[in-house]
């Protein structure tokens, strides 16, 4: 009987994509590395077993599709709060189709599909930051103030807050939760304009976490059964002083996932899965 | 009992003893059957002497409810102070106090009150002296003796009560009066009201007291009997009839969160308390701080009542028809202390649901849906409840066939639970609603778009359609005022930002704009202090409304509501019959479990709490004056401070105003140094200063010149006041006020402006702080305004600016580039960091200087001062004299300010001196002191000169801001060795620490 707004970070199912082919050369990326395809793959089965074998979700892999090189980051293309699902229009215009596979299997999943469809309206879902009481919105290149109204239209419990982002791809990119009421957010000029922001705009207090690196500000809290809090963050490797700071989350059961070599193409942690929680019904 | 005595003996000395038994013995169904016997009865005596009375005869239930409506108003007065001692264990601290204050009234109304009350005498006086000697009669009448020695107490305390309103009536008027003379500033709409007000915030705690009281006893009695209780409400309706009697009699029709409607009987110069209390007393409520009446204005929007003020003048020419709602929702329902009250915000919050006003997804809508049938209906019983059987309930706006299969789902999973259990549910998933509590205005920003303003408890939210784009918590917000149809907040500085920003916003129309002023006002009172701020009587001079939430606020109803002792008052819910029904056996009265509610009566969030964390600051203002004439120093301040309020400033669309040195706020209020640390301020300052006109006119004794200021400046006062007064909450900024000459002021430039503003909106435009240099421009743009001025009110001036303003457009302004060129670095940078926030918030508007026409105000008669700008040089010698040398200078502002009294109004001729010259000194680095030199003329022919600092050291807890403030002190006597420094405001404001990781 879980009531409204309880049981943040406990999820049930993932939804991820495998990797196509034309991830390697197409996908969209702020910077210009070179990407290792076989590398990537690599990175994605880790973080697919992490979620299934360690954590015990169920997870349901949507087929890789060529034609959407961007595919794999599931993330942008669904919001998911409750049992409710919002059917996002990736701010990138390549990346509209990706939403139809998603659509498909989060409705098999039960759960009550929105979709946006006003064509005024982006949205990607790594500009929106769900902290379990009120949804902040990053109004970014690739999400705009109408696909944020539509979002507040669809989850009407919350508060929808818009925050500027500037100079980073999402509004992810540069936080996250790390536990309820515990924001990740990166050390940048950037990253502390965005949480300053958050903090003015909303009426709960939340704890910050800092870490020196932006992009290890992206992690992915679960409180699951039997496990308590559950966070994936980076690994010591590729951002030695972050994963230094997480460390000292004593209480959580921490999985550092090698995400490296998504990272060239601006993939965090989070992009990479839609996570729901079935047993949320109320 | 007693009190039924009181007014039937009135009526028919001898029957009385009859018909008490008779209604003792009566169950309560008997409402009507009572009614109709105390109409027979009474209409005889009432109606003689209320002929308006006739027409409402039909109406059998009006006469008995509103004379039982009487009863709770009035009888609290008398019948607390009986009782205080016994009581006053019960009372919170601050009632005490009140009393205290009060009681000097009182007394006189309880004792000799009955001859001094002429026109209720008589009435009163048999009723008193019957009563007790029907109780006597009673006693032998009734079984249980000690029945009867409840009853006679209560009578007594009802009798008092009642004599005490009349008294009331016009023993406040003449207080009222009183008051005025001493007070020169009330407006004449708000005397009365406003005399009332002071006393009725003891009245008020009288009442509850008493009513506490009452309902002790009535439990006690309860237990015995319920009916007994019924009895007495109608008996002393019956007895509140007879007062009735002289007045002329409205009849109000409340609709109540039931639906149901309720009609009262008030005296038509009664007050919206009068109503309230019966509405409450009706409803057998006594958590009622979070409740209140509202009514539809000509225009068909919601307002208010004020409950201290009379209900005809606020209704104006609408109908007696009112709303029972709540007001203020509480953050936390389970810190409710009875159930009673859980269910009525219950009520409130299904309507808010099913009318849209607050939104909620479908799953919430199911599950609030279905809490409200497990209280109202009980166990979900498939035999009877088939879905069909909730068509009569509305979850949502648009019901669904597949919403109402959900709720009935749901509604079984919820077995076992009592309707007090399901409310409380209820009431926890509604509360995390984002938009719960939240009271929504219709507005634009500065740039014209669309918003809507959220009054909550936390602070004033801003939307665009659904999205939140903006927040404003209660100790970000120094001051709100409305002018015309504009609203604006005047933020604190954030830790980055040296300077307070106003930001503005366009309502529909002037009444809108006042009321979202009000219920700002309201609401911080309501859930950011501990007690309301001190009536405004104390100051010399208030300009703008003066209204103020004089109930209680949540802390103190908090505390009132934890010493409730009374059984959980039974009361029907909208299908009760059939939670009988469905709860098997359960006893009807008490389906609730107060143990619970009572249980969750400790406080937690209390505003308290957060206030003493967030505030502390000690406020220092140091003031020097040669001359001992504090008032006439003032006067020339308020002149200050009402440019600020006055003209609102510009703001520049997208930025933060980084203020350079110099706000001419600040400069009004000449040396305030705010120590920022990470400050949040908790003080409100409100300001309206549309009203200010009008009042100023009479208020006009001190200044009429600089009156608009004067305003600014008492209501600058008010706000040291509360802060002292309120103690935790309101200490926060640090001023300091000297005469000295600023520690760290270079003057350089010299300006000749008639207002400070200008100078101040000329650097919001163009975001770069510097002035100094470009100020002329400025100058002369403003100088063609002064003798267009002439004759003009003295409020013009500031308003002028304004027009001006307009005129310098940010990229027109000439001094844009030198202005940034000048400027510090720092803060160039600190600037850009700002605007990016606001950026973000976009939609906050700014002030917006366009709007400022230059009429004053429109509803208000415009006071008429006549003033003369002058330049002179003389001035500017002032000012090269105050040049300091040691402080590194990063940028410094110099205006001067002239006034010359060419004509003097009427209200002129009391005044004590004329503003001739004033003139402010910015300068900004480490500590940004600002220097306003005020040079009057008293009416003698001599001139003094008082010089105000303000020094604002900001900086992180590394600094030791005692020491700077010290040294800062230090400089400014040395300054002005001949002058003496008469005032030291110091203004603390300490953040806790942020977040740290």
């Amino acid at each position: 009987m879980a009531g409204l707004m309880s049981g943040f970070g406990s999820f049930t199912h993932a939804v991820v994509r495998a990797v196509p082919q034309s991830l390697a050369k197409e996908a969209l990326r702020t910077g210009s590395q070179e990407v290792d395809l076989l590398k990537v793959r690599e990175e994605y089965d880790e973080y697919v077993s992490v979620l299934k074998h360690r954590l015990g979700l169920e997870v349901v892999e949507l087929p890789a599709d060529d034609a959407l090189p961007d595919s794999v980051f599931v993330e942008d293309v669904a919001v998911v709060c409750g049992d409710t699902a919002l059917i996002t229009r990736p701010g990138a215009e390549s990346r509209r189709k990706e939403t139809e596979a998603m659509k498909t299997a989060l409705t098999e999943l039960g759960l009550n599909i929105v979709e946006m469809t006003d064509e005024s309206a982006t949205l990607d879902g790594g500009d929106v930051l769900f902290t379990g009481r009120e949804f902040f919105v990053g109004l970014s290149k690739r999400t705009n103030q109408r696909g944020a109204e539509i979002l507040a239209d669809v989850f009407k419990d919350y508060a929808v807050s818009t925050v500027p982002v500037q100079d980073r791809l999402h509004l992810k990119t540069v936080c996250s939760m790390a536990a309820p009421g515990l924001i990740a957010i990166g050390s940048s000029e950037p990253a502390q304009k965005v949480l300053k922001i958050m903090q003015q705009m909303s009426d709960h207090k939340y704890d910050k976490l800092t870490v020196p690196d932006d992009y290890a500000a992206n992690c992915i809290y679960m409180n699951l059964p039997g496990k308590g809090d559950v966070l994936l963050h980076c690994t010591p490797e590729e951002f030695p002083e972050s994963a230094k700071v997480f460390e000292k989350l004593k209480d959580h059961m921490l999985i550092p996932v090698n995400n490296q070599e998504k990272a060239k193409v601006d993939g965090g942690l989070t992009c990479l899965s839609v996570l729901i929680n079935k047993k949320n019904n109320i | 009992m007693t009190t039924e005595v009181g007014s039937e003996t009135d009526v028919k000395k001898e029957p009385e003893k009859v018909p008490e038994v008779q209604q003792q013995t009566e169950p309560q169904q008997t409402e009507q059957p009572d009614k109709a016997a105390d109409s027979a009865a009474q209409p005889a005596s009432a109606s003689d002497d209320q002929p308006q009375e006739e027409s409402q005869s039909a109406e059998a239930k009006s006469d008995p409810e509103a004379a039982a409506s009487p009863e709770p108003s009035s009888p609290p007065a008398a019948g607390g102070q009986k009782k205080d001692k016994g009581i006053s264990r019960f009372l919170p601290p601050w009632l005490k106090r009140q009393k205290s204050l009060s009681q000097d009234k009182p007394a006189e109304s309880t004792e000799p009150p009955r001859q001094e009350s002429v026109e209720a005498v008589k009435e009163e006086h048999e009723e008193t002296s019957q009563p007790k000697e029907e109780a006597d009669g009673e006693g032998g009448a009734t079984t249980s003796t000690e029945q009867t020695e409840e009853v006679k107490e209560v009578k007594e305390v009802k009798e008092v009560k009642e004599v005490k309103e009349v008294k009331e009536v016009k023993e406040v008027r003449e207080e009222s009066r009183a008051e005025e003379v001493q007070v020169e500033e009330k407006d004449k709409e708000e005397e009365k009201s406003i005399g009332s007000a002071d006393t009725q915030p003891v009245r008020e705690e009288k009442e509850g007291e008493s009513e506490v009281k009452e309902s002790e006893e009535q439990t006690e009695k309860k237990e015995e009997k319920k009916e007994e209780e019924q009895v007495n409400q109608q008996e002393t309706s019956v007895l509140s009839a007879l007062k009735l009697k002289k007045m002329k009699m409205v009849v109000c029709h409340v609709t109540l969160l039931d639906g149901s409607q309720f009609s009262c009987e008030v005296e038509k110069r009664a007050k919206g308390q009068y109503l309230f209390f019966q509405v409450c007393e009706q409803l057998n409520l006594l958590e009622k701080d979070y409740f209140g009446l509202s009514f539809k204005d000509n225009a068909e929007q919601r307002c208010w009542l004020d409950p201290t003020k009379e209900i005809k003048r606020q209704i104006r020419n609408s109908q007696w028809q009112f709303a029972f709602s709540v007001k203020f929702y509480p953050p936390d329902p389970s810190q409710l202390t009875e159930d009673i009250t859980r269910y009525l915000l219950c009520l409130q919050l299904r309507q808010d649901i099913a009318s849209g006003r607050l939104p909620c997804s479908f799953v919430t809508h199911a599950l609030l849906g279905s809490y409200t049938l497990q209280a109202e209906l009980g166990d979900h019983d498939p035999e009877e409840h088939r879905l069909d059987y909730i068509s009569d309930f509305q979850f949502a706006p648009n019901q669904t066939k597949e919403l109402e299969e959900k709720v009935v789902e749901l509604h079984k999973s919820h077995r076992g639970m009592t309707p007090a259990q399901a409310d409380a549910q209820f009431l926890e998933n509604a509360k995390k609603l984002s938009m719960y509590g939240v009271d929504l205005h219709h507005a634009k920003d500065s740039e014209g778009v669309d918003i809507m303003l959220g009054v909550c408890a936390n602070g004033l939210l801003i939307y665009k359609d659904r999205l939140r784009i903006n927040r404003f918590a209660w100790p970000k917000i120094l001051k709100i005022s409305y002018k015309r149809s504009n609203f604006y907040i005047k933020i604190r500085p954030g830790e980055a930002e040296q300077f307070e920003s106003t930001v503005g916003f366009k309502l529909p129309n002037h009444r809108a704009a006042k009321r979202v002023w009000k219920v700002c006002v309201e609401h911080h009172t309501f859930f950011r202090l501990v007690s309301p701020e001190q009536p405004t009587k104390t100051k010399f001079l208030t300009l703008g409304s003066k209204f103020r939430y004089s109930g209680r606020t949540q802390a103190q109803t908090r505390q009132a509501s934890s010493l409730i002792d009374r059984p959980a008052p039974y009361f029907q819910r909208t299908s009760s019959k059939r939670i009988s029904r469905s709860l098997d056996g359960a006893p009807v009265v008490n389906v609730s479990d107060y143990s619970q509610a009572l249980t969750a009566g400790a406080g937690e969030n209390g505003p308290s709490l957060e206030l003493n964390s967030d505030s502390k600051s000690p406020q220092v203002e140091v003031v020097e004056k040669p001359n001992e004439d504090a008032d006439t120093s003032l006067t020339s301040e308020t002149a200050f401070e009402t440019d600020k309020g006055g003209a609102p400033e510009r703001k520049v669309p997208q930025q933060t105003p980084p203020r350079p040195g110099t706000d001419s706020r600040d400069a009004s209020k000449s040396a305030e140094v705010k120590p920022e640390v990470n400050g949040q301020p908790e003080v409100v300052e409100v300001v309206e200063e549309t009203v200010v006109i009008e009042e100023v006119v009479k208020a006009k004794p001190k200044s009429p010149t600089p009156e608009a200021a004067v305003t600014v400046e008492t209501e600058h006062a008010a706000e040291v006041k509360e802060e002292r007064s309120l103690s935790s909450d309101s200490e926060s900024e640090d001023e300091a006020e000297y005469h000295a000459q600023p520690p760290s002021t270079s003057v350089s430039a010299q300006l000749i402006k008639e207002e400070p503003e200008e100078e101040q909106e000329a650097d919001l435009t163009q975001q770069a702080p510097p002035s100094v240099i470009e100020s002329q421009p400025i100058t002369e743009a403003a100088e063609p305004a002064p003798a267009a001025e002439e004759e003009k009110p003295a409020a013009q001036p500031e308003e002028e600016a304004c027009a001006d303003e307009p005129l310098l457009t940010p990229d027109e302004a000439p001094n844009g580039h030198a202005l940034q060129d000048e400027a510090p670095p720092t803060l160039k940078a600190t600037a850009a960091e700002e605007e990016e926030p606001h950026i973000v918030n976009g939609s906050a508007s700014r002030v917006e200087t366009e709007h400022l026409p230059q009429v004053i105000c429109c509803s208000e008669p415009p006071v008429v001062k006549t003033e003369m700008v002058t330049i002179s040089d003389t001035f500017a010698a002032q000012k090269t004299e105050i040049s300091t040398k040691e402080v590194p200078i990063v940028h410094t502002e110099t205006k001067t300010i002239t006034y010359e009294a060419a004509q003097l109004d009427g209200n002129g001729d009391g005044e004590p001196g004329v503003l001739m010259t004033a003139q402010t000194i910015t300068s900004e680095s480490l500590c940004t002191t600002t220097t306003t030199h005020i040079t009057k003329t008293l009416k003698g022919g001599l001139s003094e000169t008082r010089i105000e600092k303000r020094i604002v050291i900001t900086g992180d807890s590394d600094i030791d801001h005692d020491q700077a403030l010290a040294q800062a002190i230090k400089e400014a006597k040395e300054q002005h060795p001949d002058m003496s420094v008469t005032r030291v405001v110091v203004h603390k404001e300490t953040e806790l620490a942020e977040d740290d990781d």
